[in-house]
């Protein structure tokens, strides 16, 4: 049984890692729906990577080594923090107690990186990128680890994968389902933040003064940015991941259908990504610190329910 | 009322010996006293042989429907009207860059257009401070668009002052026009700011009629003022694509982008170029327009109207774009009137000057000049365009229901009047453009001077990102879109 498990968690892990451009594809696609456009292939994502990786790498010739580094380095990262998700199973077989912490740490040094090698360059306009991409993630990180807090209350562990296969939207009762559905919107809040979608940011926008996390690889090229682009496209799965193992209760994930249920539901979040990318501009960045509140807000709130209604930990 | 100046009406000529020469601090003071009522259109210095310069003013009176003219004769200097009134500011500057003519007294001279000097090499103004973060952007943009070079003194996201540099586009048109006219006028004409051609063409042609006394049929002029409200349309659907697209709202972006294709289209369909190049010219038009291409534009338009507006509603209904417009980038009357802004972003602040009002023509042909009250900001840029769309619509829908037919005309030009000058100012889409031609006695262009509406209004840009923040800077941009190469000639 247990190697049965990893044998699963290693196929859903290499999926992830050859589908995740596919999600740039998918949220281009319902974005073109929405515009009366055909659209850019679904695969287009992969045809620029491997365009980009036949290119020859160019540096600007004041930065050191950390510019050359960073992009590998970022992208060791998130792949270290995916493989202590539980991905299509119940949990992840590298999981450890405390884990949890790991896994946005380990993002957090990816963003540490991105932001070293953006000063690196000296250019103002990464500077500027740099700041507001450190300002945002700032304030996404308190509703993180209070989403945390809520779940670790809710589970009574720290392990990432315990912690999301005993939520899910309970129907049992009101204040159960509240918890699920509060947690699970300031959770997408998050995403949109941590993988600059709008109204965070614009992935699409040639404006260097608007940008926030465009504006910090400006200086990239050739086989460097592929890996950025790919790191971008996992982390967005990485988030995707979660969200649907933190929304779809644990019976949604046995066996086959379980990995079809996240499959399915990486594939819905991207739909919904650019549903909200359609239908909505993009916020001002003074607002923004607002939207990120709100979502803190939004956690503690079912921090209060699950505190007074459910009786705080179940377990 | 006005006996000291030579009174003209819009798209007429007089002679040159009829603009009064004054005494200069006569001719000075006079002009400050009228800029309280009027607007300065061309403020200019012809080169002498004899090594002085005539000042020239042309001066927009709106009260008296038509411009106000007066020279006066200087040598090496004369005493700046930019300290008195900042709308000459880049009047001087041309001045002083061309002929070295020094205004005494500007506040701060700096090259223009860099005709002279490297491009880009001045003394910029600077913010000094260890919290102080200077952005310089350009010359050369991420985008498609032309080069300038803008800088921001910002404290983190705030911006504190921004310094508008141009100059990159400068090709030295109102040096080739003289001589003129010739056989590529009209192309130097049409292209000095592309996007206005048909404005542009419309004016050139009323000059040399004036000065030519070419007579053209009302069929004719009706159809010019038809191809320049489809220009208008083309750009302003473009525009608010654009500013759609800069908040990231994608649906009315990605219409509008093929919308102002339908308009462009309808230019092709109506003249064979979609900018309206080689369209309108002097005494005619170069192409028929029959009955059958009446019926055919009309359809267009019944088919693609409704699309616009669907696309331009669902816009202006989304709150979240109109978050991110209003109060964004304000600009306010008393600054606009001061820095003399003309066209659409004057008229969005609250500035009533349009020049199809001011200085109409005789034949009283245009769209209807939009009535409307804004507070400066890109909201009410963007909405005064929406405004000028339906009028301009109507204007199309009227005109072509009824249109009127008219073979190619293309008369023989004959010299034009030796010793004139004529102005025509045309209220393009951004504003009003203003020609103003002045002949040798052989009948050739003297010295031709090319007013773009960007001239005067990219000072009020640098003005609404005054307290902004960096990030709305391309959507400020967008709701003005000025010209570089209409302000660099």
């Amino acid at each position: 049984m247990e190697k049965c498990e990893m044998i699963r968690f290693i196929f859903c892990y290499a999926a992830a890692l050859v589908f995740c451009p596919l999600l740039a594809g998918i949220i281009n696609k319902v974005k073109a729906f929405f515009a009366g456009r055909c659209g850019v292939s679904i695969f287009q994502l992969y045809f620029d990577i491997f365009k980009l990786l036949k290119k020859e790498r160019v540096h600007s010739a004041t930065s050191n080594w950390i510019l050359a580094i960073s992009p590998l380095a970022q992208l060791g990262f998130i792949m270290a923090a995916l493989a202590l998700l539980p991905l299509g199973l119940n949990i992840s077989p590298l999981g450890f107690s405390g884990d949890a912490v790991l896994l946005f740490y380990f993002l957090g040094m990816a963003r540490f990186l991105t932001v070293l090698a953006a000063l690196d360059t000296g250019s103002s306009f990464e500077g500027m990128g740099a700041s507001r991409e450190v300002q945002f993630s700032a304030l996404a990180e308190a509703a993180v680890f209070a989403l945390l807090a809520l779940l670790a209350i809710h589970t009574g562990t720290l392990e990432t994968g315990v912690m999301l296969q005993c939520a899910g939207i309970g129907i049992s009762a009101w204040h159960t389902a509240a918890v699920m559905v509060l947690a699970g919107l300031a959770f997408f809040v998050v995403l949109l933040c941590e993988n600059c979608r709008v109204p965070f940011d614009d992935p699409e926008t040639h404006l260097e003064l608007t940008m926030i996390h465009e504006a910090m690889v400006l200086d990239y090229g050739g086989p460097d940015l592929a890996v950025i682009f790919y790191g971008a496209a996992l982390k967005l799965w990485l988030f995707a991941s979660f969200l649907v193992a933190l929304v779809l209760p644990e019976s949604c994930f046995a066996g086959m259908v379980g990995i079809c249920c996240y499959f399915g539901g990486v594939a819905v979040t991207a739909v919904l990504i650019g549903i909200i990318e359609s239908i909505m501009a993009r916020s001002r960045f003074l607002k923004l610190p607002q939207l990120l509140t709100g979502a803190t807000v939004l956690v503690v709130l079912a921090l209060i329910i699950q505190i007074f209604f459910n009786g705080g930990v179940i377990k | 009322m006005n006996s000291n100046f030579l009174f003209l009406k819009n798209g007429t000529a007089a002679p040159w010996s009829d603009v009064p020469e004054m005494e200069f601090n006569y001719f000075r003071t006079e002009i400050l006293k009228k800029m309280g009522s009027c607007r300065v259109l061309a403020f200019f210095a012809l080169p002498e042989t004899d090594g002085t310069f005539l000042l020239t003013a042309v001066l927009g009176d709106p009260q008296a429907q038509g411009f106000l003219l007066a020279k006066s004769r200087v040598s090496g200097k004369f005493a700046s009207l930019t300290a008195e009134h900042a709308a000459f500011n880049r009047f001087e500057r041309e001045i002083y860059e061309e002929h070295g003519l020094l205004p005494e007294g500007h506040p701060w001279l700096k090259p223009l257009r860099f005709q002279n000097v490297d491009p880009g090499v001045t003394d910029y103004f600077a913010m000094l401070g260890e919290a102080v973060h200077e952005v310089a952007v350009g010359p050369v943009h991420a985008g498609v668009i032309e080069p300038g070079h803008f800088r921001f003194e910002c404290m983190g996201e705030d911006v504190y002052s921004l310094e508008i540099s141009l100059g990159y586009q400068h090709r030295g048109v109102e040096k080739l026009l003289r001589n003129g006219p010739d056989a590529r006028t009209p192309h130097l004409i049409e292209t000095a700011a592309g996007d206005s051609s048909i404005a542009a063409a419309v004016n050139y042609a009323r000059i040399v009629e004036a000065l030519g006394n070419i007579p053209v049929s009302p069929e004719i002029r009706t159809i010019r003022q038809l191809a320049l409200e489809l220009e208008r349309c083309a750009n302003h659907i473009g525009d608010l694509g654009a500013l759609a697209g800069d908040v990231a709202f994608l649906p009315t972006a990605s219409f509008c982008g093929r919308i102002r294709g339908e308009y462009l289209n309808m230019s092709a369909e109506l003249c064979g170029n979609r900018f309206g190049r080689n369209f309108v010219t002097p005494g005619g038009l170069t192409c028929a327009v029959d009955q059958e291409l009446a019926d055919k534009l009309l359809a267009w338009l019944n088919r693609v109207a409704p699309e616009l507006w669907n696309a331009l509603d669902l816009m202006f209904d989304s709150p979240t774009v109109l978050d991110r417009f209003e109060n964004t980038g304000t600009v306010s009357a008393a600054t606009l009137r001061e820095l003399g802004a003309v066209g659409m972003a004057a008229r969005a602040g609250g500035v009533a000057c349009d020049s199809r009002k001011d200085f109409p023509m005789a034949d009283g042909l245009c769209a209807e000049p939009v009535e409307f009250s804004g507070s400066g900001d890109v909201a009410s840029r963007a909405r005064i365009r929406y405004e000028e769309l339906k009028k301009s619509h109507e204007f199309l829908f009227k005109v072509l229901k009824n249109m009127p037919l008219s073979p190619a005309v293309l008369p023989e030009l004959s010299l034009l009047a030796p010793g004139m000058i004529a102005v025509s100012v045309t209220e393009a889409w951004r504003g009003e453009l203003c020609h103003v031609a002045l002949t040798a006695v052989n009948g050739k262009f003297r010295s031709y001077k090319i007013i773009d509406p960007s001239f005067h209004n990219w000072e009020a840009l640098a003005m609404a990102l005054r307290d902004e923040q960096i990030s709305n800077f391309p959507i400020c941009n967008k709701s003005f879109n000025l010209s570089y190469c209409g302000h660099d000639l």
